[in-house]
């Protein structure tokens, strides 16, 4: 988080003026459990990406290839969506 | 400019109609139901661009009002007594976001019991809650202070909402001569109206009233606090180039006789124009009486009651509304609090409660106030206030206490 | 300063005459106001209407309380109120009743001010073809006070009820406003 702004920098009313803001604030500090991906069980589905109410299942070209962790919470609604036929996303204590 | 006869009510619709707000949205309430009335008029007769929106509540009217003002349009709303009170919730809202609301209020009396006549007791309320209040005398002020209110809105370094008031009836539903500025010439006053953020502008998104909790609320609410600073610096620029196109020259307060007064009585709306013509008279009979008018009450103008009331030696206010469990009425409170600490501490001032549901205020009773204030300029025995004028039972009603607690 | 008082009943358009005065007179180049009593309104209760014209501009925002001219769109109001309340010794009152102001005088005891009488309702009914008298009371006010100019006043209703009625009332307004102002009676 950036330094916190005197009463005179800021925007009129309350405004939030910079678009996608939000990203500046890391919320991966708040997580116990962490999502880990089993690359070899994935089958790139995306319902994980489509479920993560924090956008952060990184995707690319396609491909399922990890986590934001700066912003995952560790809420583990996608290890819970991934299909049981795969169960690629297990949750693992934050620290381990 | 042309010369028409017209109510308060009517005069600001004439306002309203020259201003033509992108939307407008309000709910009836005696006695500014004709105002909308009238504005209404001419958007079924498309005389105006404005979007009206007819909403189910006051709540619903400012809540609509203010989304409109955030999504980057100019919108206006008008109201009177309870429905003031309803809106109370949005006041706060539409001036903590900084929307540049322009709100006719037509003052009323508050329930309990029910009085559909003028007194202030509604925008007293509102006296804190952010919104600039400028009071009306009559009602070509009604006219002038709603074109000028649009300005003062929307000055950069002001953006607060403002409430532009006058007197339920009294002014609101009496006809009166009103000169009107050509709708030219009020376009050009008021110009385009360009915000700097608008919640519609896809090409820049804005968020509107995020969450703000303890790490930046008190620095938002004091950027507000200086925008109101900003208003009592801002406004008389306003005032001085309305003087240019109107030849109507306005100030915070307004002085009438006072520069050699030993009394000066202080009062806001259409009192201050009766208490005029008592001046005058009492002053063929040799009385070195004055008045002061509060036209702008939020920012209150404390440099300039300071001044006014320099050369005076006992000051009486005048004030329409009850603070209740205050010490004085809320005008009364705000007088003294500016000359506390000054070296005008010690001037006698005596409150003056009146004309509360729209009880008339006749000369004679603002003469007897004079007389009453005289005295005390002799005697140097201040009354204990605030005094109740026009009500029955004050006269006795501490004798006959005394005689109750006696038997 | 010429303060107004109007006397009548709820519907027989006390507010409009009021306030049709103060217009007329603004329109002259006057200054005036002009306002309604308002209170609880019902067809047929004794209602109030104000009107003030002055040369200068009009500071006051009181009621008026004595009033120079007092004008009574209904006889019947006599018996039940004192309409010459607040009015001076010298003051005037314009009635709309079939009597003559002496008889007027002497049937309810009227002590003070000057009376004038016109038959405005039956006026109303020749010219109008409805017992409003309202309008009709102006050109009897008028002709007593000399305020305002007759030609004035007429162009203003006709310009002022072309929004809103047809030229036929419009016509018998006028016609009932001249025949007032010459048929008022003088004590």
């Amino acid at each position: 988080m950036s330094e916190l702004k005197k009463w005179y920098e800021l925007p009129v009313g309350g405004l939030i003026i910079e678009p996608g803001s939000a990203v500046k604030y890391k919320t991966g500090s708040w997580r116990t459990f962490k999502p880990v991906l089993d690359r070899s069980k994935c089958n790139d589905c995306l319902i994980c990406w489509i479920y993560c109410p924090d956008n952060s299942i990184l995707v690319n070209d396609g491909k399922m290839v990890g986590f934001d962790y700066d912003h995952c919470k560790g809420c583990g609604i996608c290890a819970e969506v991934c299909p049981d036929k795969a169960k690629a996303i297990s949750m693992v204590l934050e620290h381990q | 400019m042309k010369v028409m006869a017209l109510t308060g009510n009517e005069a600001v619709a004439e306002a309203m109609r020259q201003i033509n707000p992108d939307v407008v949205a309000a709910y009836p309430i005696t006695p500014q139901t004709e105002l909308m009335h009238k504005f209404a008029e001419f958007v079924a007769d498309g005389l105006v661009d404005t979007e009206m929106v007819l909403v189910e509540s006051e709540h619903s009217a400012l809540s609509a009002t203010v989304g409109a003002s955030a999504a980057g349009v100019r919108a206006m709303t008008a109201t009177s007594s309870q429905g003031l009170a309803l809106m109370w919730e949005i006041l706060y809202i539409a001036a903590g976001l900084r929307l540049p609301i322009v709100m006719a209020v037509v003052n009323r009396a508050l329930s309990a019991p029910i009085n559909i006549h003028g007194d202030h007791s509604d925008t007293m309320g509102a006296r804190d809650s952010g919104w600039i209040q400028i009071f009306s005398e009559n009602a070509q002020e009604a006219y002038d202070n709603t074109i000028i209110a649009v300005r003062v809105a929307e000055h950069p370094e002001v953006l607060l909402p403002v409430m532009v008031t006058m007197d339920g009836f009294i002014i609101s539903h009496t006809m009166e001569r009103v000169e009107v500025l050509d709708d030219e010439v009020v376009r050009n006053f008021i110009g385009e109206y360009n915000p700097r953020y608008k919640l519609l502008d896809v090409e820049n998104p804005v968020t509107f009233g995020p969450l703000d909790l303890q790490d930046y609320y008190f620095e938002h609410k004091r950027a507000q606090a200086e925008a109101m600073e900003n208003a009592y610096r801002f406004i008389k620029e306003v005032d001085e180039e309305f003087y240019k196109i109107s030849g109507r020259r306005y100030q915070y307060v307004e002085p009438y006789e006072i520069d050699d007064a030993d009394v000066v009585l202080i009062s806001l709306g259409s009192t201050a124009g009766t208490i005029k013509d008592v001046v005058d008279n009492l002053r063929l009979k040799g009385m070195r009486v004055g008045a002061l008018k509060i036209r702008l009450y939020r920012p209150f103008p404390r440099d300039e009651v300071i001044e006014y009331l320099s050369n005076a030696s006992v000051i009486g206010v005048m004030d329409r509304a009850i603070a209740f469990g205050a010490p004085y009425g809320p005008v009364c409170l705000d007088v003294k609090s500016v000359l506390q600490g000054t070296k005008f501490s010690e001037l006698p001032v005596v409150n003056y409660i009146y004309g509360l549901g729209g009880r008339d205020i006749r000369p004679g009773d603002i003469e007897r106030i004079f007389i009453e204030l005289d005295k005390v300029r002799i005697s140097g025995e201040v009354p204990k206030s605030p005094r109740f004028i026009g009500v029955r039972g004050e006269e006795d009603y501490f004798e006959k206490v005394k005689r109750l607690v006696k038997n | 300063m010429i303060e107004i008082r109007w006397h009548g009943r709820g519907g027989q358009g006390v507010k409009t005459a009021s306030l049709l005065f103060a217009e007329t007179s603004i329109e002259e180049g006057k200054y005036a106001q002009g306002f309604p009593e308002y209170g609880p309104e019902r067809m047929g209760a004794p209602v109030k209407g104000f009107t003030r014209i002055d040369d200068k501009p009009i500071r006051i925002h009181s009621g008026i309380e004595n009033p120079q001219v007092v004008v009574v769109l209904d006889q019947t109001l006599l018996e039940t109120i004192d309409v010459t309340e607040g009015m001076p010794d010298d003051g005037v009152l314009i009635i709309n009743t079939e009597l003559t102001p002496k008889q007027v005088r002497e049937k309810f005891g009227i002590k003070r001010g000057k009376i004038y009488t016109v038959n405005a309702t039956k006026i109303a009914l020749e010219t109008i073809g409805k017992p409003i008298p309202n309008t009709v009371m102006l050109g009897a006010l008028i002709r007593v006070t000399g305020v305002l100019d007759l030609d004035t006043l007429l162009k203003n209703i006709a310009k002022k009820f072309s929004r809103r009625y047809s030229q036929k009332i419009i016509e018998g307004n006028i016609q009932a406003i001249k025949k007032a102002f010459e048929e008022v009676k003088e004590e």
